[in-house]
């Protein structure tokens, strides 16, 4: 109407139609490739550390440069890789899943990803505006405050963080509402995919765990802009409370990162293995316990701080109970592949890599939720062989299982098998050779974060080691790559449905037609697109998929420039605010705030579907 | 077309009941509610017999404020549990984390 | 058995004709019933509850332990806030009051009350300024006689030194350009910086909530406030008591308990 000053898009083709789109399917794409391209540059930031570490005393990077690698490699992967990465499957697969359209807000969903790949975008700027942040990915106080770090890397990384978190939030708000809300008939909760009831309890964490990390940023924040004292000792400052915020937040993150894997690996399981997952009542409820219990451990990242053995014993306690659910979810996979018939493709074989590699890491997570025992690994290699083994071998393991299972739902051609399997092979003795060493490493006491070593501490051989399996571990994700491209342009055909599989995105054509369901599909079970092939129950009506939607008389929601616009605001005054010492600073941030207001405005005046526009149909 | 709109109605079954919301007598009774609690509170205060009584009286009234405005104003007592169960989850968790994080910091224990 | 399932295949006949979400109306087919938009805005409020857990237990666990003055009890006026406070719950029941209006479909008593509310947040706001601004400007004044004597706050105690031979009393303190050295910033000390931090930002949502009611207010002129579309109050009204509710913990915890006598003091 008269409140729009652009013209909306009705029809936008090309770069518009990415740009302004706010089909949930699009909005996936661009989220799983926004988020690939940052795993390249994060693994480019560990080829430097391994380059450096692969032999003692070398000077490749200066020690500044390595203290930028590290904290750079590891928020790159957490916040810009992995999260991002289940945001792709979130958006892709959900409404899929639940038979929706589209989820709640379509709109504020294209707002969450233009918002990430602001902060993306900024956090990898500082690289080339003056030093990247180099105070580690959880940046201890008072290391970042301004009379240690003076640079403004902290500041792009405070910031950038922010944005991360504006973007996490929305999309989690997002997806609460779209599961909770837009389920097609007949499927209640106890018959929603596991992966939707991941994709469920992880953003509740999100909105829990995200305000926590917004304060304590906002704090350091003011530390460093307005000299206040929250982390000030010589006023009375204590370093720990950020300590405390931070893993308040961290620890839920870790959950974040890993129970999007967790629910991809119950969804491929069951289909490979020709079997219903089994006990499904308790994958779920060992899912929500571990949401819930994910909260009362986190103190156990700081067992060596001196809390005192009363807070050490409680907290190790919670740690070492929260590996039962864990568990549990382990047996069930297990459970599941048992007597089934399985087929080795090559995302099994990943979702298998998965169930072996994660269960080393949660061993050695037992291992330090000893806190007695914790003191002797604290802040080695240990710890890093650790977080690799639960991180690589268990998200970034289950995303490549996920990527191969929908891949040719996304894009109806199939991967390639052969080079699939190559592909996991290498990964898999990659991801091993790379860090299993560093279980040895951390024992013999090398330090996490060290830019080199003395070449008598007796770390040589497996410092060596690790740099060769990260050039396998290399070669593999190279073959991904290839993979991905030539299956993109020449791959194998796909029908809707090529794995026979048992949830409603596969009853759709491949790639899925814009409106997702021509009708709303009727649920009657767990794996209602099992029930309807085998049992005959054909209450999931096929969709038609000849893309022309004027047939069917579905309005889709219009795109919208306003949620890009609003993320271009947020960007703006992010680069203003790192720079609000100089005065040009402070006009860039008043300017970026006044473009996401005005954006906001307009967006909240805009009616989903212009009824004047939406009439031609 | 008129099937059309038997339908829309029956949509309407399952959001939030309008009718059964309290009346404006209600809110103004529980205004006056408030503000006397409030009275009371800043009274209170002036108290000096009560010494550390003053901690528990203060915070069972403070939660009593709380505990009106969400149940009436927000009108959390008449509308759909999953509301106050989102709501809830988040004030219980942060109530929580607050209270370990005092205990850890020892805010409990006499120095 | 068989009714539900033909409810179930009634609600997924009525989720084809209900397409999409149409903004502004609430009439579309949800699993729960349940509004999206409503529902949205209790998982952030929860989720708000978070953000202010955390800066109030930031204060608290910096509770005494600054290490120079002033110090709440230099500060806090118990009658002024209570008079703020009371200002603040009294727009809770003027929100409330503009939501039963629209939802009686009366436009009047709707702008009435909506515009009243705004105006006690605004009033809210203009305490908070003056407040800030007082403590910014706190200046010590005492009789030298009374150091020693018990009168004195751990702060005033703190300048005893100024009571040289022949100054009998101290009239605030200042550098050698007269500025006067003894208010409250966010940068003099952990009090100064977690107050400023924890009541700015609950002024900061006042604020934007003030802004969302005097939106409304504006947008009800050009006929976008209606009785079908009063969800659209409901959601400002729901934030606008959360900010409300949060007062009246900050009130409690930071004033009430910030300047009772009987707690440990630095």
């Amino acid at each position: 109407m008269t409140t729009s000053i652009l013209s909306r898009p009705i029809h936008p083709t090309g770069l518009w139609a990415w740009l302004t789109t706010i089909d949930h399917k699009r909005i996936g794409i661009l989220y799983g490739v926004t988020a690939f391209i940052m795993f390249l540059s994060g693994g480019i930031e560990a080829m430097y550390i391994r380059l450096q570490l692969a032999a003692p005393e070398q000077e490749l990077v200066s020690p500044e440069i390595y203290s930028q690698l590290f904290t750079m490699h590891g928020t790159t992967m957490i916040f810009l890789a992995i999260m991002p990465m289940g945001a792709a499957f979130f958006n892709y697969l959900i409404p899929l899943q639940i038979g929706a359209r589209d989820v709640a807000f379509p709109r504020l969903n294209a707002f969450s990803y233009w918002t990430f790949l602001g902060g993306a975008v900024m956090l990898k700027s500082s690289w080339f505006l003056g030093g990247a942040p180099n105070a580690g990915w959880f940046g201890y106080a008072p290391i970042t405050s301004s009379a240690y770090n003076p640079g403004h890397g902290i500041d792009f990384w405070i910031l950038s963080l922010q944005i991360l978190g504006i973007a996490s939030l929305a999309a989690a708000f997002n997806f609460i509402v779209t599961i909770i809300n837009l389920r097609a008939p007949g499927m209640s909760l106890m018959r929603m995919p596991i992966f939707t009831w991941m994709t469920f309890v992880t953003s509740i964490l999100l909105i829990l765990a995200f305000p926590v990390i917004t304060v304590a940023l906002i704090e350091v924040m003011f530390d460093r802009f307005f000299g206040t004292n929250f982390f000030n000792v010589g006023a009375g400052g204590q370093p720990l409370l950020w300590q405390h915020l931070f893993w308040v937040f961290g620890h839920p993150e870790v959950y974040i990162l890993i129970l999007p894997a967790l629910g991809i690996i119950a969804e491929v399981i069951p289909t490979f293995s020709k079997k219903p997952l089994f006990g499904y009542p308790v994958v779920v409820l060992s899912g929500v316990v571990i949401g819930f219990m994910g909260w009362m451990v986190w103190s156990h990242h700081m067992f060596t701080v001196g809390l005192g053995p009363v807070a050490n014993s409680v907290f190790a306690v919670t740690t070492m109970a929260i590996a039962v659910p864990t568990g549990v979810k382990i047996f069930n996979y297990i459970a599941t592949m048992w007597k089934g018939s399985i087929s080795l493709t090559t995302s099994m074989l990943y979702a298998i890599g998965f169930i072996f590699l994660f269960v080393i890491g949660g061993l050695s997570g037992v291992m330090h939720s000893s806190a007695a025992s914790d003191a002797q690994q604290q802040d080695t290699y240990f710890i890093v062989a650790h977080l690799h083994y639960v991180l690589f071998g268990g998200s970034i393991m289950a995303l490549g299982s996920g990527i191969y299972y929908w891949f040719p739902k996304m894009t109806g051609r199939l991967m390639d098998e052969k080079l699939g399997k190559l592909n996991f092979l290498l990964v898999f003795i990659g991801m091993n050779v790379t860090f299993f060493p560093m279980h040895f490493l951390g024992l013999d006491g090398m330090p996490r974060r060290i830019y080199t070593y003395d070449s008598d501490m007796g770390w040589n051989l497996w410092n060596a080691v690790s740099s060769v399996g990260y050039l396998i571990l290399a070669l593999g994700v190279l073959i991904l790559i290839v993979n991905i491209i030539w299956s993109v342009l020449s791959g194998e055909k796909a029908d809707g449905d090529p794995w026979d599989a048992r949830t409603l995105e596969w009853s759709m054509s491949s790639p899925p037609p814009e409106y997702n369901f021509e009708h709303i599909p009727i649920v009657h079970g767990i794996d209602p697109y099992w029930e309807q092939k085998r049992e005959g129950l054909s209450t999931v009506p096929i969709s038609g998929g000849s893309g022309d939607d004027d047939s069917h008389g579905i309005h889709l929601p219009q795109p919208s420039y306003w949620p890009l616009l609003a993320s271009l605001g947020l960007f703006v005054s992010g680069y203003g605010l790192v720079y609000l010492s100089s005065s040009i600073g402070l006009v860039v941030s008043i300017i970026g705030a006044a473009i996401t207001m005005v954006a906001v405005y307009a967006w909240s005046f805009e009616p989903v579907n212009d009824p004047d526009e939406g009439e031609g149909h | 077309m008129a099937q059309n709109e038997d339908m829309s109605t029956e949509t309407h079954l399952g959001s939030e009941n309008h009718s059964d919301h309290p009346t404006p007598l209600t809110y103004f009774k529980v205004a006056m509610i408030l503000s006397i609690i409030t009275a009371i509170e800043v009274g209170i205060f002036y108290v000096e017999d009560l010494s550390y009584g003053i901690i528990p009286i203060l915070t069972i009234l403070s939660v009593m404020k709380f505990a009106l405005v969400i149940m009436f104003y927000m009108h959390l007592r008449y509308d759909n549990r999953l509301f106050s169960t989102l709501f809830l989850t988040g004030l219980a968790l942060a109530f929580l984390v607050v209270i370990a994080l005092l205990a850890l910091f020892q805010f409990f224990t006499p120095s | 058995m068989i009714q539900m399932k033909a409810k179930v295949i009634k609600g997924a006949r009525i989720l084809q004709e209900a397409v999409t979400t149409q903004h502004g109306t609430d009439h579309e087919y949800t699993t729960t019933g349940l509004n999206h938009r409503k529902l949205l805005m209790w998982a952030f409020l929860g989720s708000d509850c978070m953000f202010f857990g955390s800066l109030i237990a930031t204060y608290m666990v910096y509770y005494g332990k600054s290490k120079v003055g002033p110090f709440p009890e230099d500060l806090f006026s118990i009658p002024i806030t209570s008079v703020s406070t009371f200002v603040l719950l009294m727009s809770s029941m003027s929100m409330v009051l503009a939501y039963a209006a629209i939802r009686k479909g009366s436009l009047k008593g709707f702008r009435v009350w909506i515009l009243s509310t705004a105006l006690m947040g605004m009033t809210f706001l203009a305490f908070q300024v003056f407040e800030f601004y007082e403590f910014a400007n706190h200046e010590v004044h005492f009789d030298c006689s009374q150091v020693g004597t018990g009168n004195l706050s751990a702060f005033e105690e703190s300048f005893q030194n100024e009571c040289i031979e022949g100054v009998t009393t101290v009239d605030g303190i200042h550098d050698s350009d007269g500025n006067n050295l003894t208010g409250l910033t966010p940068k003099t000390n952990l009090f100064g910086t977690t107050f400023f931090t924890l009541t700015g930002f609950h002024g900061a949502h006042v604020t934007l909530g003030v802004i969302w009611l005097l939106s409304l207010f504006f947008y009800s002129f050009r006929g976008g406030v209606t009785r079908e579309r009063d969800l659209d109050v409901d959601l400002a009204a729901l934030y606008w008591h959360f900010v409300d509710i949060v007062w009246i913990v900050i009130f409690t915890v930071v004033y009430l308990f910030g300047v009772f006598p009987g707690f440990p003091e630095s």
